[in-house]
């Protein structure tokens, strides 16, 4: 018989096609429609400004991560995710900033992909947010030309940015600050101020279909999100129209859509177990309803999965499967 | 309604249409047959015989040593060539028998009827299954006649036949339910009587309608057998599985299906047992599925226990070009082989020989807590817990989140996006488990 060399390998000896950095490949794919969008409505600036935190991330991860974690693709998404929060003017130096503090603060430190307990995204963003607190908060007006520059985006660091005649508060801090209303059609496809990438909940919904049907997201963390959104929104318009934000308002402002369909299901920092997905969406919604209605901040997206984040081994630990022929569930 | 089969699982691509619709065919005997001593789960045979005897097919060449043992026998007449260390399919040597075939012998059995099975007592028919050397032909190789004499204060009440074969490639339980269903029923009415139970059934995955078939038509009218088809799921030919499928009874952790009134035995074995009193052959020789991408002309045959793989692999046309990988058993749980003088043994259920395609190695990337090996693992472990404890060999506390539950039915390590070799892990775990117990003890 011809000689041939034969492998050896333990079993399964059949693979599931899917691969970590195909579905990293994939989240970065769908997060471009959106992307899309918010540089439709803010121009190329928004472009740039998301290009710098991935620059940023990237950069850290190769300063930080094994040789080959670059082609994984979640520094990628980090980056994208980072810039999508952040303000359609906001200076460019700050959002790169963002993108290494995102990747070294929010998962290096803990030991790299998989390791990290906070999404590292919102981590920059919490860190930008409580360094350049105007800065994140500067929302220049939309509906100028495409190639038009808004905001400050060349600023040197450490200078203070010029801070934009032109701004637009945005539809959260319109009912928050003012108790204006926003046109529901402009929320629902992004016309309004806001962050890069938040804005357009409709195609937002659209990739996390996408994803969810692909099985790279678990489409019980934002139907329990945004469920109890509705819920407890309806609950409080119910009591007072007048004082709290209608349940549609709710939904499709601010960055509840993105965070709920690409943020809180980064599957490095949520719930394992099924049972723990809807435990965790639910706490999620309920702390973005009590900031929005009581906070001092008209958003509260990013808090309430930061903090949610930090409940996910508890969460874990708690709705561990019972394990098949035994009374109860295993300890721990 | 709604298919019988059990929670979590997953869906390797099936790929038995290579060998599904082929008829068994016997292949010729090979110049020397190897019969290691270890050819089921217990201790191993003791060998009767010394280099240089001559043994006719079906003499008692080795052995029963014990109860939870099985004798081995001559599956080809010829010369004892010697007692040596072998490789074994598992992967270590083993002690075995190498019996020159005698080429101008016609192989005749001597055959060694069982008069009137119906009027001995359990124990004798268990006895004589025994002696028959008759193992699980699933692929564990448990000694069939344990099954047939269980405790004395079991209260066993249904007889649950694996014909669920959920392992890719394989089609040997498939062939043996479409070309010999009389036969399973045969083996079914043994396994009835000497238990005392008056209800089976035989589990089927529904991706096999044909056999399905077969069996209900050839059912016997005098006894209650229902063949139901399963959803086709992996892994649910697995014991515990099965059961849950088709009482809805849990086995209770580290205990047997005998624990919920369950008894299973695979559509091999019973059919084996069969020939045992029908013929009154022992078991020396099996249907192995020759199949995968890598072989050249996929088969069914009926082989002489002992045959080398070698010779199996020449019979069907050799090796492709692409050929990376042999495996004995299914993909999934099956044993690879790293020497073709290996023989085949009673438990050796199909020879799979996969290709570079299949084989190629894949990216590990640390794991992203993703949750699918939850959503995979029948027995509702948390592998992604289990795998990071065992990275840092923290063995003991593996314990604790019921490492002992895992069959090694590699569910997580198929889905695992990071390609992270769970079930391997455990595996090495419960090695290492096993070696501080021995040492402590």
């Amino acid at each position: 018989m011809r000689e041939t060399r034969l492998e050896i390998s333990a079993a399964p000896h059949l693979h599931a096609p899917d691969s970590t950095a195909r579905i990293m490949w994939t989240v970065v794919a769908c997060l471009l429609p959106p992307l899309g969008a918010g540089v439709w409505f803010f121009g190329v600036g928004a472009l740039l400004i998301v290009t710098a935190a991935v620059a940023g991330a990237l950069a850290t991860e190769r300063l930080t991560g094994p040789r080959s974690s670059l082609r994984d693709g979640s520094a990628v998404i980090t980056g994208i995710m980072l810039g999508m929060t952040l303000p359609p003017g906001f200076p460019l130096w700050m959002a790169f900033l963002g993108g290494v503090v995102a990747i070294g603060f929010g998962k290096a430190i803990f030991g790299g992909l998989g390791q990290n307990v906070f999404n590292p995204a919102l981590v920059g963003r919490a860190f930008l947010q409580a360094a350049f607190p105007v800065a994140i908060t500067t929302w220049p007006a939309n509906g100028a030309a495409p190639w038009t520059l808004r905001g400050d985006l060349f600023a040197l660091p450490l200078m203070s940015p010029q801070v934009d005649a032109v701004t637009a508060a945005t539809p959260l801090g319109l009912m928050k600050f003012e108790r204006a209303g926003t046109d529901l059609m402009a929320l629902l496809f992004g016309n309004t101020g806001g962050s890069i990438g938040e804005t357009s909940a409709f195609l937002i919904l659209i990739a996390g279909i996408y994803l969810a049907w692909r099985r790279y997201l678990d489409w019980r963390i934002p139907a329990s999100i945004l469920i109890t959104v509705a819920v407890l929104a309806g609950l409080f318009w119910s009591i007072d129209p007048q004082r709290y934000a209608s349940p549609l308002f709710m939904l499709f402002s601010g960055g509840l859509m993105f965070g709920a369909i690409f943020m809180a299901t980064d599957m490095v920092t949520s719930p394992v177990t099924r049972a723990g997905a809807w435990i965790f969406g639910a706490g999620i919604g309920a702390l973005v309803v009590l900031i929005r209605n009581w906070g001092g901040l008209p958003e509260g997206v990013m808090y309430a999965i930061l903090l949610m984040n930090a409940f996910v081994p508890f969460i874990n630990r708690a709705t561990r499967p019972r394990v098949f022929g035994t009374a109860r569930r295993s300890i721990a | 309604m709604r298919r019988q089969g059990f929670r979590h699982g997953v869906h390797p691509p099936e790929r038995k249409e290579l060998t599904a619709g082929l008829a068994v065919r016997r292949m010729p005997f090979p110049a020397e047959v190897v019969l290691p001593l270890r050819q089921h789960a217990g201790k191993p045979a003791r060998p009767l015989v010394a280099r240089g005897d001559r043994v006719e097919r079906g003499d008692l060449i080795a052995a029963a040593d014990g109860w939870i043992s099985a004798p081995v026998h001559a599956s080809a007449a010829g010369t004892v060539a010697g007692i040596e260390w072998w490789p074994h399919p598992d992967g270590s040597m083993c002690e075995a028998i190498r019996i020159t075939v005698d080429r101008w012998s016609v192989q005749v059995p001597r055959p060694r009827l069982v008069p009137h099975w119906e009027d001995l007592a359990a124990s004798a028919v268990a006895q004589a299954v025994q002696d028959a050397g008759v193992v699980g032909m699933g692929g564990a190789a448990f000694p069939a006649h344990v099954k047939m004499a269980p405790p004395k204060d079991a209260m066993v009440d249904v007889l649950i036949i694996n014909g669920a074969e959920c392992e890719p490639y394989l089609t040997t339980d498939h062939r043996t339910m479409v070309e010999y269903p009389e036969r399973v029923h045969f083996g079914v009415r043994i396994m009835m009587h000497s238990l005392g139970v008056d209800r089976a059934v035989i589990g089927i995955e529904a991706n096999k309608p044909d056999a399905v078939e077969a069996l209900r038509r050839t059912a016997p009218p005098d006894l209650d057998v229902s063949i139901i088809a399963l959803e086709v799921k992996y892994p649910q030919g697995a014991e515990k599985m099965l059961v849950h499928a088709v009482t809805g009874r849990e086995v209770p952790s580290g205990r047997l299906p005998v624990h919920v009134g369950a008894i299973v035995q695979n559509v091999g074995t019973v059919a084996a047992m069969a020939e045992v009193f029908e013929t009154g052959l022992p078991l020396i020789e099996r249907i192995v599925t020759v199949t995968g991408r890598g072989i050249a002309r996929p088969a069914n045959l009926l082989v002489p226990v002992g045959t080398p793989l070698r010779d199996i692999i020449e019979f069907c046309g050799g090796l492709e070009a692409d050929a990376a990988e042999i495996v004995f058993g299914g993909p999934m749980m099956g044993l690879v082989q790293a020497d073709l003088r290996t023989p085949i043994t009673k438990g050796t259920t199909g020879i799979v020989v996969l290709t570079h395609e299949e084989t190629a190695p894949r990216v590990t990337y640390p794991c992203i807590q993703c949750g699918r090996c939850l959503d995979a693992c029948p027995v509702f472990l948390v592998p992604q817990q289990l795998g990071a404890l065992a990275q840092l060999g923290r063995y003991e506390e593996m314990e604790l989140y019921n490492l002992a539950d895992c069959m090694l039915c590699g569910s997580c390590s198929y889905v695992c996006p990071s390609n992270i070799p769970l079930s391997q892990m455990f595996a090495l775990s419960k090695a290492a488990l096993r070696r501080q117990k021995a040492r402590v003890a």
